[in-house]
């Protein structure tokens, strides 16, 4: 019973990073504008729709560098087009312009690429491995296009951390993080920094639909996933990058352990017609969360004064 | 010239109160309620009922309902999906096991069992606000979808997880014609929103207001955030699960979990984001905008004779909404009850600058 | 501040002005084509939609229409999602001047919603090969034409396959059948079914639901790795059966025990898992892929013309020609109706006559250049269905290949059930089934 289990968990983690790459590109823009984006998904289509379409037509090395010009392009007109004119709105003015946005990716994404199952072939590994089949019967089963999934999820947080801790660009975007008013009395180009923080989302986003894309194929269902990344985002703190990471292996690894083990319990005792628990088990799961702590597990203390 | 309130004098602290303190507003509301009860249906095509005016009604009453949470209390809901499924169970249930309960008891039964079930997911509310919250409150949006596709006696066993209502009536006429279905979801509307737009002036009201404005300030001078926050829950639960009762038996007539699915309860906040926060009229309006551009844009081609494939119909449908969606926000964060005003306040002055 | 209000008043114009419709010559027969080329299950929806267009084209451009009446159709694109597709429905059905001939709804969830309005308004569904599997009873879903095969059908099919393979239903006793399904009623119509044999052979049934729109399915495979059922019965549509196949190349579960029904085994299905599909069998509904004897008359009329919606190259494919047989059933329908009432266009009612009486035999079915593809259909007031017959086929890594011969549902497992279901529905809506002159 042990095998199942630890495999289960393994699986879940790996997913969980999944989750935590999507996560990450909600938590770079709440963190510097206060807008959740919820767009996330919807870029997270079009930059894998792009690089799938691009990488039809022309090798993988030319395509990539492409695709994150056009996401660095969508970031500048969303910038341009919606952000600037909605400036010192409410905060969820602005997340009904993100929900207007996703709207406007989704139909153009298809209009532009078109709406077949598309691929994008990394060269990765599809046929899983099994370890330590000496201690468990039938060994462990490892995903391995996952697994380099996680390296490659790992590189881009120590990339992202150290664009944030050690460059000018970074120092900026975390003052602006700080306080808005305060960054712009220094001299930091508030519009300039926000372009930034979009683009570097778009190209965390351009990261995860590779990702997601080279293992499941890249097609419309993908700006769905945005949803799991949800729960990650309350668990770990909306503006935390080790909150989005760490949430998104506890959602992933919780989810799919509640679904795998007590899925046939629950189906059981009520008498079930089928489990699929694991579809609501995050958010209470990250629910649960917010009620000993409010602000996620790394979200900043809120002080409130009247 | 014409919407003047010159020589309209209050002689009474009730007129001071009145819901429309100036004549052409009240001739102008009675009017419109009029000509819905007696010309609409005169004038109105079977489509115009069933894909528009019906759904525009019923959506309108989850607008209200989640309008009352979002923008009177403040408290950011993801989950009208769910407590909409909620009404639309709990009215199934109860017409297939109590047969002799009237209809109209079974849709207000349905409200009061969306209602504890609001209660209960609007506890963590107490905690934790904003964002979180919303995120949080999907959690009940998903918990409940899943709950009425796997439990099965909520779907009566069926085996396809899908249920169907069988012919209604009420005090035995039957609701059966897209016009008497027309007509009793307006009836039903027309009282619904009287109720809020007392609620939201009361007592009751101010206190949502309070609390949204500066829940710790609302605290200090005495507000109880519990009663605030949660009677906004229950009542805003209670308005959506009759709406979405309504939309089960009147506008669906089958249904299963998907119809209540996350995308119902974005549908409905663009409602009340377009429509105005903490507006009852930008509530009808928001509904109405968010039901009727879709289908606009979408049958806009074939009308001015453009060939499109459908395919491309649909893309550009999505395109042009979320476009429209962020243009509106721009001219008018604050939607087209907004817009409502602003145009009232020009009309009082038109023709003459002065 | 006036710019807003002119904003605002144009956009009051514009809806105003929403509400017309063009009018239509007389002797044409309008059908609406419900269909999805957008959203998730596009892939799936584009080709099926394609045939459709292609076989109406085919028979005005061939013959000038059904008996002389030119065929005017139009498309609505519903997303596979139940509320658009009622108002697709709404919008199109009163079009033309007799209304719309039959709906082909194409998604069991609208099937399900528009059962309720097709007696009002007195439309035929064709649900071919999906919606309800009771509905195949036509003495109580008089409007109700799940042609060629139910999902019951398809699920006995594939259970009989798999006790073939096993030397017969007894050995099926003590083992592990899953059912990995859409979570929607597609997905749950053959549990009754499975159910009912599952405890007639005594073979346990694993129910492992997906959530639309099935891309996140990592704890089912798990929990298939973890079970080992001996086989995997697939019910899945649109993204959801490729990411599926390629959880099952993920978790090292062998394709060539998974078995799809005829909506999970299309090419969109198995090509994007690319190797890892080969071995992978599914139900077909009758109908093999491949052009055949119909794609002579396709390529003169309709292809050569410029006419055609595909790609000439994918008028081969599973789901295009289901689109075609689709449509084809439909205009044979019109036919029918047509000896009865004269050579012109058919109301909704008259269309429901000649569906019911609908008689496809050999021959005709050879006339009609379909040989091949089709069994004989014979449908009646008591059977709406017409036929249970399907294959199995085998994707072989570049084509699917039939690899059985046909099957047919035991009607004394299914029929039995439907009478009883159907039954229940007809008592919960209160409908007094027609009596059925004895067949």
């Amino acid at each position: 019973m042990l095998g199942p289990i630890i495999e289960t968990f393994i699986g879940g983690l790996l997913t969980g990073i999944l989750y935590s790459l999507v996560a990450l590109g909600f938590v770079l823009i709440f963190k510097a504008s206060g807008v959740f984006n919820f767009a996330q998904g919807a870029m997270v289509l079009f930059a894998a729709l792009s690089l799938a379409r691009l990488s039809e037509v022309m090798p993988l090395y030319i395509a990539l560098p492409l695709t994150i010009a056009i996401m660095v392009a969508l970031a500048y007109a969303i910038e341009f087009l919606v952000l600037r004119p909605l400036i010192n709105q409410e905060g969820i003015i602005l997340f009904m312009a993100t929900l207007g946005v996703a709207n406007f990716l989704d139909g153009f994404g298809q209009t532009v690429w078109g709406s077949d199952i598309y691929k994008i072939d990394l060269g990765m590994p599809k046929n899983p491995i099994f370890i330590f089949e000496s201690v468990f019967p039938g060994g462990l089963l490892i995903d391995p296009s996952e697994l380099i999934a996680a390296v490659i999820c790992a590189v881009l947080v120590v990339v992202l951390a150290i664009f944030f801790q050690v460059t000018r660009v970074g120092r900026a975007l975390r003052a602006v993080a700080d306080d808005h008013q305060a960054a712009q009395s220094v001299g930091i180009p508030l519009n300039q920094i926000w372009l930034m923080v979009w683009a570097v989302a778009g190209i965390v986003a351009l990261v995860a639909g590779m990702m997601w894309g080279a293992k499941l194929g890249v097609q419309f269902s993908l700006a769905l996933v945005a949803l799991k990344a949800l729960p990650v985002l309350i668990l770990g703190g909306f503006t935390s990058i080790p909150g989005a990471i760490i949430g998104g292996l506890i959602i992933g690894a919780g989810e799919k352990l509640a679904e795998v083990i007590l899925g046939p319990v629950l189906i059981r005792a009520f008498d079930l017609a089928g489990g699929g628990i694991e579809n609501w088990f995050a958010y209470v799961l990250a629910l649960m969360f917010l009620l000993v702590r409010p602000q996620g597990l790394f979200g900043e203390k809120i002080i409130e004064r009247v | 010239m014409f919407y003047r309130e010159a020589g309209q004098f209050k002689t009474t602290y009730n007129a001071d109160q009145a819901i429309f303190p100036i004549s052409q507003d009240r001739w102008f509301v009675t009017a419109v309620v009029l000509f819905a009860f007696l010309g609409v249906p005169l004038l109105a095509g079977q489509y115009l009922f069933t894909e528009v005016l019906i759904p525009v009604l019923i959506l309108a009453i989850a607008a209200i309902g989640l309008n009352i949470l979002t923008g009177y209390c403040g408290q950011l809901s993801l989950g009208t999906g769910g407590f909409m499924a909620v009404g639309a169970y709990a009215a199934y249930n109860l017409a297939l096991r109590l047969p002799e309960l009237n209809i109209i008891v079974v849709f207000l039964l349905a409200g009061v069992m969306a209602m504890l079930v609001g209660l209960l997911f609007g506890l963590p509310s107490l905690r934790i606000k904003g964002f979180y919250l919303a995120v949080a409150t999907l959690a009940s949006q998903f918990f409940l979808e899943w709950a009425f596709a796997r439990v099965k006696w909520f779907t009566n066993y069926a085996p396809s997880g899908s249920v169907a209502v069988g012919k209604i009536e009420f005090f035995g006429f039957p609701i059966e014609t897209p016009m008497q279905k027309y007509l009793f979801v307006l009836t039903l509307v027309v009282v619904f929103a009287l109720v809020a737009k007392n609620l939201v002036r009361s007592r009751i009201g101010r206190m949502w207001m309070a609390t949204r404005d500066m829940d710790i300030a609302a605290e200090i001078i005495g507000i109880r955030p519990l009663t605030a926050k949660l009677s906004a829950f229950a009542i805003s639960s209670f308005y959506i699960g009759v709406a979405g009762a309504l939309w089960g038996f009147l506008r669906l007539g089958a249904w299963e979990p998907l119809a209540f699915d996350i995308n119902r309860s974005f549908q409905v906040l663009f409602m009340i984001i377009i429509g105005g926060l903490g507006s009852i009229l930008g509530s009808f309006l928001g509904a109405a905008f968010i039901v009727l551009t879709p289908i606009f844009l979408n049958q806009l081609p074939s009308w001015l004779g453009i060939p499109l494939s459908t395919a491309a119909i649909s893309h550009i449908e999505f395109m042009v909404f979320g476009a429209l969606i962020v243009f509106f926000l721009i001219i008018e964060p604050h939607g087209l009850a907004r817009l409502w005003a602003i145009g009232k306040e020009k009309l009082r002055l038109w023709p003459f600058p002065y | 501040m006036s710019r807003k209000i002119q904003v605002f008043a144009v956009a009051l114009v514009l809806g105003g002005a929403a509400f017309t419709a063009p009018a239509l010559a007389q002797n044409e027969q309008f059908i609406p084509n419900l269909v999805y080329r957008t959203g998730a299950y596009a892939p799936n929806g584009i080709p099926f939609a394609n045939g459709v267009a292609d076989y109406y084209n085919l028979v005005n451009e061939r013959d000038g229409g059904i008996n002389g009446v030119k065929i005017v159709f139009e498309e609505c694109d519903t997303g596979y999602a139940t509320d658009r597709g009622v108002e697709c429905y709404e919008r199109l059905k009163g079009k033309g001047p007799t209304g719309a001939a039959y709906v082909i709804p194409l998604s069991t969830g609208i099937t399900y919603a528009l059962t309720e309005k097709a007696p009002v308004d007195k439309i035929p569904i064709i649900s071919m090969g999906y919606g309800r599997a009771d509905s195949r009873d036509g003495s109580v879903y008089q409007w109700n034409f799940p042609m060629v095969g139910t999902y019951w059908t398809a699920a006995d099919i594939i259970l009989q396959h798999i006790a073939k393979k096993e030397g017969g239903f007894d050995k099926l006793k003590g083992k592990k059948v899953a059912l990995v399904y859409h979570d929607s009623p597609y997905g749950k119509e053959p549990i009754t079914l499975l159910q009912k044999r599952a405890s007639m052979h005594s073979f346990e049934l694993m129910l492992l639901p997906v959530t639309h729109p099935g891309v996140e399915q990592k704890a089912t495979w798990l929990q298939i790795r973890q079970n080992r059922p001996d086989y995997v019965l697939l019910w899945g549509w649109g993204v959801m059966n490729s990411t599926a196949i390629k959880e099952a190349v993920a978790v090292a579960y062998p394709r060539e025990k998974m078995y799809g029904v005829w909506w999970s085994g299309a090419e969109p299905d198995v090509r994007p898992a690319e190797d890892g599909a080969k071995g992978y069998n599914a139900a077909t509904l009758q109908h093999s892929a491949g052009q055949f004897k119909l794609h002579e008359d396709l390529k003169k009329f309709v292809y050569d013309k410029g006419k055609g919606v595909a790609k000439w190259d994918e008028t081969g494919e599973v789901l295009y020609i289901r689109g075609v047989i689709n449509a084809m059933l439909g205009v044979e329908g019109i036919r029918t109706a047509q000896e009865k009432y004269g050579k012109k266009p058919m109301t909704g009612e008259q269309v429901r006559w000649g569906l019911e009486n609908l008689n496809l035999t050999a021959a005709r079915i050879k006339q009609l250049g379909f040989e091949g593809v089709l069994q004989p259909i014979k449908l009646s007031c008591s059977d709406h269905e017409g036929a249970r017959t399907g294959r199995i086929q085998t994707w072989d890594g570049k084509n699917w290949k039939i690899t059985s011969d046909w099957y047919t549902g035991d009607d004394s497992v299914i029929g039995p059930l439907v009478k009883e279901t159907a039954a229940k529905y007809a008592a919960e809506k209160k409908i007094t089934p027609v009596t059925c002159p004895a067949s």
